[in-house]
């Protein structure tokens, strides 16, 4: 990963602070940043090449197309989505995906009668391994607030209005335990391989902000 | 704690406003941030650092909400580090090392290893069963918790046992408390138990909650 932004590390790193204090915005955070990961490096604490591989695997491998292939597999195989619903952690490290974020998962299902929604309110807890690391609205102070009080007016932001007969589930992920939406399989979807649904699938619609559109209408985000 | 970072239910923050074709990072540094918090983590570390969450949720609340996310990270990763002894004030102002020996090695584990506080095989015979009515404690406790505040006092039906956990709560010091591991139940919370007639009248929310958490009805 390039680190071009900035001259020498720490070369204007402000020093005004007070010891300890963790209130003070840094002025110029990227600065800030490569100034500290300089120290540690110099120190010989951290290898920049293992950070290097941390960035690259979430960057590059992590995602949510693993989800993506959770879930065209289960809407193609009815014993596979058994064993999802039943033990996700497992089922889904059949498809060789699991680790940090991923230890004990669940897939709740969504169907004409139930539709359901993924939330942290009190940090950001999310499924890595299957849908890599949360889009920034995830993470916001609106969507922690708001998706247990209001997750109908939540979807509508989203685009998605639910009929009033539809139950709306809120997950909100305050242990270990890290959920996944089986979002409904679309119409017009009939002939279609498992990897071209998973081609389907957005991660919104893994974390319920989103349903699956039909083929011609959709782009999975 | 009772802390800005609770925020279900609160009102005022305005529309959630998704960004299309997000990159996984906006800036080179929250890379960093993300994979020198890997390389920190406190499992890995000697104990008495607290808990990440913990250190997060004590940023003051304006200072809270004025950060993004990763520049929390940023701002609790250089309080650890300064309060661990493992980086100086002075090396964190002039951004240069001090002379000395090295420090320790700090190793982010492989993504594809297990890293949270997982379930445990520690056998604990359950308080509670799916089906059955429980409530959820009114407790406020100083230190970190996984109990949000729009469920304390509320009634609720547990609808899974998820095993045995380490309770992560957390004294004033973020020290973990000395509690024995504990069933972890998804509890079924009816949203205008919740929320009262703001609420659809079938729709819940469901949280994971650990048995020191709940009482029976």
């Amino acid at each position: 990963m390039a680190e071009t932004e900035n001259g020498p590390a720490g070369a204007d790193a402000p020093g005004h602070e007070h010891p300890h204090d963790h209130q003070v915005v840094p002025d110029d955070i990227a600065l800030r940043v490569r100034a500290l990961e300089s120290i540690l490096v110099d120190k010989q604490m951290v290898d920049p090449a293992a950070l290097d591989e941390v960035v690259d695997a979430y960057e590059n491998r992590i995602g949510p197309r693993n989800g993506a292939r959770v879930v065209a597999r289960a809407w193609t195989d009815p014993a596979y989505k058994a064993r999802l619903l039943d033990d996700a952690t497992a089922a889904i490290a059949e498809l060789g995906f699991g680790g940090a974020q991923g230890e004990h998962m669940v897939v709740v299902e969504n169907t004409p009668e139930v539709h359901n929604l993924v939330v942290c309110t009190l940090c950001s807890c999310y499924p890595w391994p299957t849908l890599g690391l949360p889009p920034v609205w995830y993470k916001s102070d609106a969507y922690r607030a708001r998706a247990v009080i209001e997750p109908r007016a939540v979807l509508r932001d989203f685009g998605l209005a639910l009929d009033d007969d539809v139950a709306v589930q809120v997950w909100d992920s305050t242990a270990e335990i890290r959920y996944l939406v089986l979002p409904r399989r679309p119409p017009g979807a009939e002939g279609m391989t498992e990897e071209e649904l998973a081609g389907l699938v957005s991660r919104d619609a893994m974390i319920g902000v989103a349903a699956v559109p039909p083929p011609a209408a959709g782009r999975p985000a | 704690m009772n802390g800005i970072h609770d925020l279900g239910g609160m009102d005022g923050f305005g529309a959630v406003e998704p960004e299309p074709d997000e990159p996984v990072f906006h800036h080179p540094w929250e890379g960093r941030v993300f994979a020198l918090r890997a390389a920190l983590r406190p499992k890995d570390r000697a104990p008495g650092w607290g808990s990440f969450r913990y250190d997060l949720e004590r940023i003051p609340p304006a200072e809270y909400l004025r950060l993004s996310y990763y520049e929390r990270w940023f701002a609790i990763s250089v309080d650890r580090l300064l309060r661990s002894g493992l980086v100086t004030q002075a090396e964190i102002e002039t951004g240069r090392p001090q002379p000395g020996p090295p420090g320790p090695p700090l190793r982010p584990g492989p993504a594809a290893r297990p890293a949270g506080p997982g379930r445990l095989d520690a056998a604990a015979a359950p308080r509670f069963r799916p089906g059955q009515d429980v409530r959820a404690r009114n407790l406020h406790p100083p230190g970190h918790t996984r109990l949000p505040r729009y469920t304390r006092g509320k009634a609720g039906v547990v609808t899974r046992d998820n095993g045995v956990y380490a309770l992560q709560d957390t004294d004033e010091a973020g020290q973990a408390l000395d509690r024995p591991p504990q069933h972890v139940y998804t509890v079924r919370f009816a949203a205008r138990g919740l929320w009262g007639e703001r609420a659809a009248k079938r729709d819940a929310v469901f949280a994971d909650l650990w048995e020191d958490y709940l009482e029976p009805i």
